[in-house]
């Protein structure tokens, strides 16, 4: 039996974890998630679940960027990837060793740099990048802000493709940066105390605290004056004005802080692949990234993180169901296909995009609170059980 | 994405003698802006009338177009039929959507049916370039694949005007005549269409004020059904357009109406006349970068002209934020 929880301040009502029990499940969650490469570090697969994992926390944080912005400053922003790309660039450039065509000229601009100097360097780098287009964003209502940030995509897309010496070039893309901290290598298989620790049990680690750091950050954030001006910008810009907000100020940091998230993620998503092609970013990897905060709901921290997980998972979650027989079934089905029998059905790439877009439309009016206002009413029925409505 | 975005300029500028490339720019200029046009002018008309700004016009347009290449080549109906479906259905493609997805989704924040019709646009694209397959398909033209078509001057054989060793020598393909005529009939059309018809009366006074219109009697929910198969139709028979360019159609296609974007933002998202006048600006300024970057500029980078369309909508956004011919938003408190 649990019982209502009574907010007898506003400290306590805006508290991180405000009861008890959620600060209890939020320990053991915690815990699930550092024990479990140690469980899945025993299976066969098990090393491509934890990359997958560490790949969805990295992607949780861009998430989390973006939901900054869109979802408690109400900015939509399409330009996700341009932001995720400037990080992942300056990230590659700092991180990683030059190199050297035959007659010594550089072919790839490098620096061969540790973590601790380009992780905050792709954050910042972003940042700036961020700030310089934020005057667009006060200039701009809604939706032409929304085309604007979509045309730096394409911009972007088109810079990264021609500067060869920073990307390596169009189908040739260049090495990621090498996670390295005062010369201990993350990316390798290591042994510490006697414990062997495979490079992916590293990665998922270090990829975990990352996100939670930035989770908490973020958090913080949103129940600061920082975050109620955020969201007072996005319910009324006018009134939010006429109340002492300033929205230039407020938009400009919210544009600053996203990008510095994207560029943290663009940084880090990368390493664990260990490989960057300069056509990744593109406007499917921003669409990504607002399936994942549609999905996973709109103003929400955990929602954030709950997108990301569920959206890169997805493509496992196709395997594992089946689902891309049936879809291929499905389209084989519409008597406008040619043949049918030769071609092969939806490929898993195709599939997940048809699912992004199934999903967003389907969240979008079903659930527009997301996966967070699925776990909210999961919750809220379990909670007064058996005598729920 | 702009790398294997489709080259619709047709390469008759670069192969020019100096003196006529300039004229000859200006007519790949055109018959870019006519096929924008009718993209932009479908996103206008969706957007007045159930304010909503539409991402799925780059998979309506190729679905028309996919259709109009199955009907006329694969079935072997030939091009006029072709394209009849290809309109149609294409319409009624835009119809569905607006019927299955976006009819629960009035009243709601703009940006939350901008991002739905991205999702839209994602899952139709799929389906669509599944269909398409890798290889490229044609269009067909009414001389080759018609019976009994019309002669209209749409064969194989471009025209010559001038001299093209001397001074203005110029080849028109007769594609572009088709673009242009299309588009203005299209634009034409519909002018008549907003101002003397009922209907058009209707779809006015919705995007004035659904509300008042309903008082009115006006059935709003028609009218965004028709707003919608307005916009489909002219997204298919603009991807119609667009593939009767030399590259024909393939999965890539879609882009064409990614770059009307810009020109609807240039020209104002509710200006029927900022979308003509946009799709000139942005038309003329691609078909001028595609012709004379490479020359001057080629630190700028392969396929720049592609990227030309956002730049031009940047900066003309810098100047003013409502397009040329925008309404600029009075916000309430």
């Amino acid at each position: 039996m649990s019982r209502i929880t009574r907010f007898t301040s506003y400290r306590h009502d805006s508290a991180m974890l405000p009861t008890t029990t959620q600060r209890v499940w939020f320990g053991v969650l915690i815990l699930a998630a550092v024990i479990l490469p140690l469980y899945l570090g025993t299976l066969v697969d098990g090393r491509s679940w934890l990359i997958l994992f560490a790949t969805a926390f990295v992607a949780a944080i861009g998430a989390i960027g973006l939901n900054l912005i869109t979802g408690f400053a109400g900015q939509v922003s399409l330009g996700h990837a341009f932001f995720i790309g400037v990080g992942a660039y300056t990230a590659t450039a700092l991180g990683s060793p030059a190199v050297h065509a035959a007659d010594g000229s550089i072919d790839l601009i490098g620096f061969d740099l540790g973590m601790l100097i380009w992780i905050p360097a792709a954050g910042l780098v972003a940042m700036l990048a961020g700030v310089i287009v934020a005057p667009l964003a006060f200039r701009l209502e809604g939706l032409y802000l929304a085309l604007v940030t979509l045309g730096l995509v394409f911009v972007g897309e088109h810079v990264f493709r021609n500067w060869d010496q920073l990307t390596g070039g169009m189908g040739l893309g260049r090495e990621a940066a090498q996670l390295r901290v005062l010369g201990y290598r993350f990316d390798l298989d290591s042994e510490i105390f006697g414990f062997a620790i495979a490079r992916e049990q590293q990665i998922y680690w270090l990829m975990l605290v990352f996100l939670i750091v930035m989770a908490v950050l973020a958090k913080n954030l949103v129940r600061s004056k920082d975050g109620r001006a955020f969201a007072a910008i996005r319910d009324r810009g006018v009134a939010a004005e006429l109340m002492g907000v300033d929205q230039t100020r407020y938009k400009t940091l919210a544009f600053a802080i996203s990008s510095f998230y994207a560029g943290i993620t663009g940084a880090l998503l990368y390493t664990v692949t260990g490989f960057i092609e300069p056509s990744s970013f593109n406007l499917l990897l921003s669409i990504a990234y607002i399936a994942m905060v549609v999905i996973g709901g709109l103003a929400s921290i955990a929602g954030s993180i709950m997108g990301a997980i569920f959206i890169t998972l997805l493509p496992k979650l196709i395997e594992l169901t089946g689902l891309d027989a049936l879809l291929g079934v499905i389209i084989d089905w519409i008597p406008l296909a040619e043949g049918g029998s030769g071609e092969p059905p939806l490929s898993s790439s195709q599939l997940e995009r048809i699912l992004f877009g199934v999903l967003i439309i389907g969240f979008l009016i079903l659930e527009p609170l997301g996966l967070y206002g699925v776990w909210i009413r999961i919750r809220n029925y379990w909670k007064a059980f058996p005598f729920s409505y | 994405m702009t790398a294997h975005a489709p080259e619709l300029l047709l390469p008759l500028a670069a192969l020019a003698p100096e003196t006529s490339r300039f004229l000859q720019t200006i007519v790949e200029g055109i018959s870019l802006a006519g096929i924008y046009v009718l993209i932009a002018i479908g996103f206008v008309i969706i957007y007045k009338s159930t304010q909503v700004l539409s991402f799925a016009q780059p998979a309506l347009l190729i679905i028309g177009a996919y259709l109009a290449s199955y009907v006329s080549i694969t079935l072997g109906y030939g091009f006029w039929i072709g394209v009849g479906t290809a309109v149609l259905l294409s319409g009624f493609v835009g119809y569905l959507s607006e019927r299955a997805v976006l009819r629960p989704m009035v009243g709601k924040p703009v940006f939350a049916t901008a991002i739905l019709t991205i999702g839209l646009d994602i899952a139709l694209r799929v389906v669509a370039g599944d269909l398409i397959g890798v290889n490229v398909r044609a269009i067909g033209t009414p001389i080759t694949s018609g019976f009994g078509a019309p002669k209209l001057p749409w064969g194989d054989t471009p025209i010559r005007w001038g001299d093209l060793d001397g001074i203005g020598g110029i080849i028109i393909e007769p594609r572009v005549f088709a673009i242009v005529l299309t588009a203005a009939v299209a634009v034409g059309g519909l002018v008549i269409f907003f101002n003397k018809s009922r209907w058009g009366l209707a779809m006015r006074g919705s995007s004035f004020d659904q509300e008042v219109a309903l008082a009115q009697g006006v059935n709003v929910g028609r009218v965004f059904s028709l707003a919608w198969i307005i916009g489909g139709a002219l997204a298919g028979i603009a991807g119609v357009l667009a593939a009767t360019s030399f590259t024909g159609l393939s999965q890539s296609s879609y882009i064409v109406a990614l770059k009307a974007l810009p020109v609807v933002v240039v020209g104002g998202l509710d200006s029927i006349g900022g979308a003509i006048l946009g799709a000139l600006i942005i038309g003329l300024s691609e078909s001028f970068t595609s012709t004379y970057q490479a020359q001057y500029l080629p630190w700028l980078g392969d396929n720049f002209s592609q990227v030309v369309p956002y730049l031009v909508m940047v900066i003309v956004l810098l100047v003013r934020p409502y397009g040329i011919f925008g309404t600029e938003e009075v916000e309430r408190v």
